[in-house]
């Protein structure tokens, strides 16, 4: 019997990471492998783009001046050569240099990421949702998967006659499930108070698929926000009778930077970690921005947080001390302790005396332990 | 059982006495003694006093699952939270205060002392004025006495200390009130007990009229 080591390296969420690997590449998803610098120049363009503004930057031998990577997902968009009818089909797992949520400091991130890019369907939007589901399933089965459009808060927002400025900060309210303030933002910019109904609803607009898209439908005012939902519809369709459909759920505050994203966002969330753990949607605008007028949607985990939010389940740092004296011989102190581990039990070989191991079983090597 | 962190003081007694109303009691609470965890395992509910500012992070990082914070501690912070309710009590301003009778010359630097250097930050920035920011921690009132300050931004509720002190207000940021906050992952995972604890507090400050 071989002991199964797996625990103790999903503690750094390395077991993790892994599993998405097989994952991504069982539904033919490619490594993406980047250099661990890029020009700064791509990030200072979009700045907004990325969670912090800090990034590490150093001048070259040229003097052309260079970045840590803060992020993957803009060098994949950048990097995106597309053929034909051509997608690409990509997924990364990179340390990313970011100012630490703190702040203060600079961190290494490890993140895992999936990326496609290519013309989207119905087809595309359900493999890369039940991927990211599936992901979040890798680190804990009690996950929940939140699934919103873009298209549905900015649709409403089209009808109001607010400044851009006003826009964003609704958003931002919206994020927050912050009705209230949202009722005080339309009552001081005398928003019509049909709209300002709807948008003061949106919030609590959230919970299991199938009800919410029913509740959803009564805010529809335009074609664009009828779109956005028959695209959610679309996608229930589907995934209904998939495995993570328990999991799903629809939730209209979830929102992100209309300049980069629109179409389909997701959070994910598993218990035990106060923020999302997962996040991603369709960035067509991003492309765009980046001179690549293509589709793309894809996601990232903060493979960081596992570590701060799951304990070492261990116990003991090993199951068996073994401790030996000088005058013990070397040869069939090793052989004790191979013996030991053949039974499926971890062992440290350790010269006798004090120690701060904390072990589950302590044995001292006598000569004739053998025989014993 | 949900968390939910109070803010210690005048606030936190007022909050508590609307949670115990709407069925949330938890009666070791108000017994003397130094501990700091109070919990009432019938109604699902444990209960943490902390200092008013670290609500906002309690909720944050998931040790609470809910909170009741000030308007001002989210707008210093903005942490990454829902914010549910306004529960209209713990009313006040957020304002710009400085000496009688002086007047603002637009041409220079302003100075302005505060507990809240973000919210002054973004407050100035949005009215293009060039500032210099002095954090400190109380008694703010004294930067512009003593002319460490021009003005200051700080909570207004009644205006006596600053009255007392030869100061006024001079123009008005924002209305702030408690509101109650909650973590964004723990709604997902304790959505139902949530939503009834937020349901019932709307319920009572709809018959209370706030």
């Amino acid at each position: 019997m071989k002991k199964d080591y797996s625990d103790i390296f999903f503690g750094t969420g390395e077991k993790a990471i892994l599993d998405m690997r097989s994952l991504y590449e069982s539904y033919g998803y490619k490594k993406y492998k980047m250099r661990k610098f890029e020009e700064y120049d791509l990030y200072l363009e979009n700045k907004s783009f990325l969670a912090g503004e800090s990034i590490i930057t150093f001048t070259d031998l040229n003097g052309k001046l260079l970045a840590l990577k803060p992020d993957v997902t803009l060098s994949i968009a950048k990097n995106a050569k597309l053929k034909g009818h051509d997608a690409q089909k990509l997924y990364y797992t990179e340390n990313v240099y970011r100012e630490s949520r703190a702040g203060n400091e600079y961190k290494e991130i490890m993140q895992v990421g999936l990326e496609y890019i290519g013309k989207i369907d119905l087809c595309v939007l359900c493999e890369v949702i039940s991927l990211a589901a599936k992901s979040l399933h890798t680190i804990s089965a009690n996950y929940v998967m939140d699934i919103s459009h873009l298209g549905f808060a900015s649709g409403l927002l089209d009808e109001t006659e607010l400044k851009q400025s006003a826009k964003t900060e609704v958003l931002k309210m919206l994020s927050q499930k912050d009705a209230h303030s949202i009722a005080a933002l339309c009552e001081r910019e005398n928003v019509k108070a049909e709209l300002s109904e709807k948008l003061i609803a949106l919030p609590s607009v959230y919970g299991n698929f199938k009800e919410t898209l029913r509740k959803a439908e009564k805010l529809v005012v335009n074609d664009k926000m009828r779109e956005a939902l028959s695209e959610l519809y679309g996608i229930y369709g589907v995934l209904k009778n998939e495995k993570p459909a328990k999991n799903l759920r629809l939730d209209f505050s979830i929102t992100n930077d209309l300049s980069y994203y629109n179409g389909i966002i997701f959070q994910g969330f598993v218990d035990g970690v106060p923020c999302d753990i997962l996040s991603g949607g369709r960035y067509d605008n991003l492309m765009q921005k980046l001179g690549t007028p293509a589709e793309a949607i894809g996601f990232a985990v903060y493979i960081d947080l596992l570590e701060r939010y799951f304990k070492d389940s261990a116990e003991t740092d090993v199951d068996v001390l073994l401790t030996y004296s000088d005058k013990d011989d070397t040869a069939a102190v090793l052989k004790e302790a191979d013996k030991i581990r053949k039974s499926g039990k971890s062992v440290r070989v350790q010269k006798s005396g004090d120690t701060k191991i904390k072990y589950g079983e302590k044995i001292t090597f006598e000569g004739g332990a053998e025989n014993a | 059982m949900l968390n939910i962190a109070l803010p210690k003081g005048r606030l936190g007694n007022k909050v508590y006495e609307i949670f115990e109303k709407i069925g949330y009691e938890c009666p070791e609470i108000n017994e003397k003694s130094r501990k700091l965890i109070f919990e009432n395992e019938k109604t699902g509910v444990r209960y943490f006093w902390v200092k008013p500012s670290d609500v906002a992070i309690y909720v944050e990082h998931g040790a609470a699952d809910i909170g009741v914070a000030g308007k001002d501690i989210l707008l210093e912070y903005t942490p990454d939270v829902y914010e549910l309710l306004d529960l209209g009590i713990g009313k006040c301003r957020m304002a710009v205060a400085g000496k009688k009778d002086t007047r603002d010359k637009i041409g220079k630097t302003l100075t302005v002392a505060t507990k809240f250097p973000n919210i002054a930050r973004d407050y100035y920035s949005s009215i293009g004025r060039a500032i210099d920011i002095i954090e400190l921690h109380g008694s703010i009132e004294l930067a512009p006495i003593l002319g460490m300050s021009d003005v200051i931004v700080d909570i207004v509720e009644t205006g006596t200390t600053l009255r007392e002190n030869n100061l006024e207000v001079k123009t008005e940021i924002v209305d702030i009130s408690a509101r109650f906050i909650a973590n964004k992952s723990s709604f997902k995972f304790k959505t139902a007990e949530i939503e009834a604890l937020t349901e019932k507090i709307a319920e009572y400050l709809k018959r209370e009229g706030k």
